[in-house]
């Protein structure tokens, strides 16, 4: 039992090593066009230090999840987080770690990904509608609620494996979890997903 | 070099102002409901040039997450927190008390920016045009809405609660199920929102006891959704009536449920509700009573008090498949009566036009091809310039807030594409005065402006009113209140 969760600790560190090198690119990335733009305007400059400080904040969680994962070792489960991939409209990717609890809403926000939230979490509008890419992490998840599927209800570009942001809360079964903005799944498909006939 | 100084000076005085550079794409959104604001939003977000101004015909901001949101769902007005963000940005401002049509006209405003994006929703009813439509009694859903919501204008409604014991809602799409929900909802349980401090002390003493919600068409056909529906067959002491026979799916309904998931799990709501029996028959229960397939045909008066309702004739109805799966109500020639001393309908709202702008009378709204207003409406290739709808006015008075959220994303991606065309900003045209312009054409008409700063005032005030009993604010229901909050 204890191997056995070792180990996936031990699979997703190094998944996560794989994803971090990708999302410190991103982020090179985010923080030079913040720097071009911070030449054009006041507000820009805003945005870049948020972008920035959104980069260094990475940086930090990479840190600590390292620690993080020598402590569980320990028998401690403090602070563990998961790996957690955003698909934009775009169909571009963002790879994130989300903390164990934290609900994909705050966890989107926290990282600048854009996923609107009008009701800031209290289960009161669909905006926060993400899908979930593969069946299998889509049935690790509890069922929705009545509430939340009268949300869903109202979701724009709803499909089978769709959920609301806010209500998908990170546990370790998730590690790997990809969720898209529902524009972006226009051109995919969900992995393992069979219509069910009507 | 004089003139250079000056020149520069302007210059620099327009940047430290906006913000931006001194050639910024000047957009004016009428209107500050969640058409206007997430306009604004996308406006602001894909044009880092752009300078949005938002005016509004109320002194207050947020159209209906203020004044059509019932008082008893506050987290459907969390959305006002990220509209203020938007209000708050450096490049965009609210101005409200700005009539269009009155304050301001459509050319005016067209004169003064580049793009006018107007997104004033919907402000009127539609009506039945049937016999006895202005008995006394008889209201549209939208003035009692706006009633209990405290809006400026819809205080004198003043409804008689005390008369009867038995209102006839018409309609059961989600504005019904709202009235329907305030009308029968403990007192004690909405004392604790921001009701209007007036309706609720008329509620507290409405001898209201059995509210009928009545609809064209059946079960399968409801225009509620599941949310509001849940909420309102759970309410405390209410009784639930649904007749089972009403219930039954013909092929051609089940079709329909088939295809519309929201229909779907609405019709399950009910069925449940319709099998569990009413949970204590008692003197003080109230009543909800739901009716399917009666058209109103005409209002009956009442014979005791001349000129006002005393019940509503129904034709019963049958349904009948039309194109594309969909069932209309037709007349069966068999009539029956509900007695009643008071009427809400809730048929839908209808959209005002404005001198200038072309106008839909019969679908209600402005022509328009993905936002773009256009002056012929079988042409959509010339559009008029700079000129664009959202949100109600442009698509028709249904859907939910986020339903605005993609509405402004067509209308904002259709005033891009125009940008990227060259359309709207001709090069060696001069400069629009935006604001500027805009704010001294208002001083010259002697059109007092209440900033988002003066809102700001409105608010807190409200907030402090509302802690002083209890709840998380108490409106200022009246033109003059809000304004003095200001002065």
């Amino acid at each position: 039992m204890l191997n056995s969760k070792l180990a996936r600790v031990g699979a997703s560190v190094a998944k996560h090593l794989c994803t971090r090198n990708c999302t410190s690119l991103c982020g090179v990335g985010y923080v030079r066009t913040g720097r071009y733009r911070y030449l054009q305007s006041p507000f820009q400059q805003h945005s870049f230090t948020k972008l920035h400080k959104g980069a260094m904040m990475e940086r930090h969680n990479f840190l600590s999840t390292m620690t993080t994962n020598n402590t569980t070792e320990e028998g401690s489960e403090e602070k563990e987080t998961i790996s957690v991939t955003f698909i934009d409209k775009d169909g571009e990717e963002t790879h994130i770690k989300v903390p164990v609890g934290m609900s994909m809403l705050e966890a989107a926000h926290e990282n600048d990904i854009e996923l609107e939230g009008a009701c800031e979490g209290s289960l009161a509008c669909s905006t926060c509608h993400v899908i979930v890419m593969d069946v299998e992490h889509y049935n690790k998840l509890e069922d929705p609620t009545d509430e939340e599927n009268d949300m869903l209800d109202l979701a724009f570009g709803l499909t089978e494996t769709s959920r609301l942001g806010c209500q998908v809360i990170a546990k370790p079964e998730l590690d790997g979890i990809r969720l898209a903005v529902p524009a972006a799944t226009r051109n995919f498909a969900v992995d393992g997903f069979v219509p069910k006939p009507h | 070099m004089q003139k250079f100084a000056i020149f520069r000076a302007r210059r620099w005085l327009c940047r430290s102002f906006s913000g931006i550079s001194s050639n910024p794409l000047r957009v004016c959104v009428v209107g500050s409901g969640p058409a206007g604001f997430y306009t604004a939003e996308k406006m602001l977000k894909a044009h880092q040039q752009a300078q949005v101004d938002i005016v509004d015909r109320l002194p207050t901001p947020f159209g209906l997450v203020r004044s059509g949101v019932a008082p008893d769902h506050p987290e459907t007005k969390i959305v006002i927190n990220q509209f203020s963000r938007v209000a708050q940005q450096e490049r965009c401002s609210f101005f409200g008390n700005v009539t269009l049509g009155s304050s301001i006209s459509l050319s005016e405003l067209r004169e003064l920016y580049h793009v006018v994006v107007l997104a004033y929703g919907a402000e009127s009813d539609r009506s039945l045009g049937i016999p006895g439509e202005n008995l006394k009694g008889i209201h549209s859903a939208r003035e009692f809405v706006w009633w209990y919501n405290g809006h400026p204008d819809g205080q004198n409604l003043e409804p008689d609660l005390k008369i009867t014991d038995t209102a006839v809602i018409l309609g059961q799409g989600n504005v019904a199920l709202d009235v329907a929900r305030i009308l029968l909802r403990p007192t004690t349980e909405l004392a604790t929102t921001d009701i209007a401090s007036h309706a609720l002390a008329t509620l507290e003493e409405s001898c209201i006891r059995v509210v009928y919600l009545v609809g064209r068409r059946g079960p399968a056909q409801a225009a509620c959704t599941a949310k509001e529906l849940r909420e309102i067959l759970g309410i405390h002491n209410v009784d639930i009536f649904i007749q089972e026979s009403d219930l039954l799916l013909t092929p051609l309904d089940e079709e329909e449920l088939k295809s519309n998931r929201i229909q779907r799990r609405v019709h399950e709501l009910l069925s449940k509700a319709a099998r569990s029996k009413p949970k204590h028959i008692g003197l003080n229960q109230r009543e909800l009573r739901f009716v399917f397939f009666r058209k109103p045909n005409d209002f009956q008066e009442s014979k005791e008090r001349a000129g006002h309702v005393s019940g509503v004739h129904f034709e019963k109805t049958v349904l009948q498949g039309v194109s594309h799966g969909k069932q209309i109500a037709i007349g069966t020639g068999e009539f029956e009566d509900i007695k009643c001393g008071m009427v809400l309908k809730s048929i839908g709202y209808k959209s005002v036009p404005v001198d200038g702008l072309p106008f839909d009378h019969k679908k209600g709204i402005v022509p328009n091809d993905r936002g773009r207003v256009l002056s012929d409406p079988s042409d959509p290739t010339v559009p008029e310039k700079g000129l664009y709808v959202c949100g109600w006015l442009k698509r028709g008075p249904t859907g939910i807030i986020a339903t605005n959220l993609y509405c402004a994303e067509e209308t904002v991606s259709s005033i891009s594409e125009d940008l990227e065309k060259g359309g709207l900003i001709p090069s060696s045209a001069l400069e629009k005065p935006g604001r500027v312009g805009l704010l001294q054409l208002l001083h010259d008409k002697n059109v007092r402006i209440v900033s988002f700063s003066d809102w700001e005032k409105i608010d807190s005030e409200e907030r402090r009113l509302g802690s002083l009993r209890n709840k998380p604010r108490e409106k200022l229901a009246t033109w003059d209140k809000l304004y003095k909050a200001i002065s």
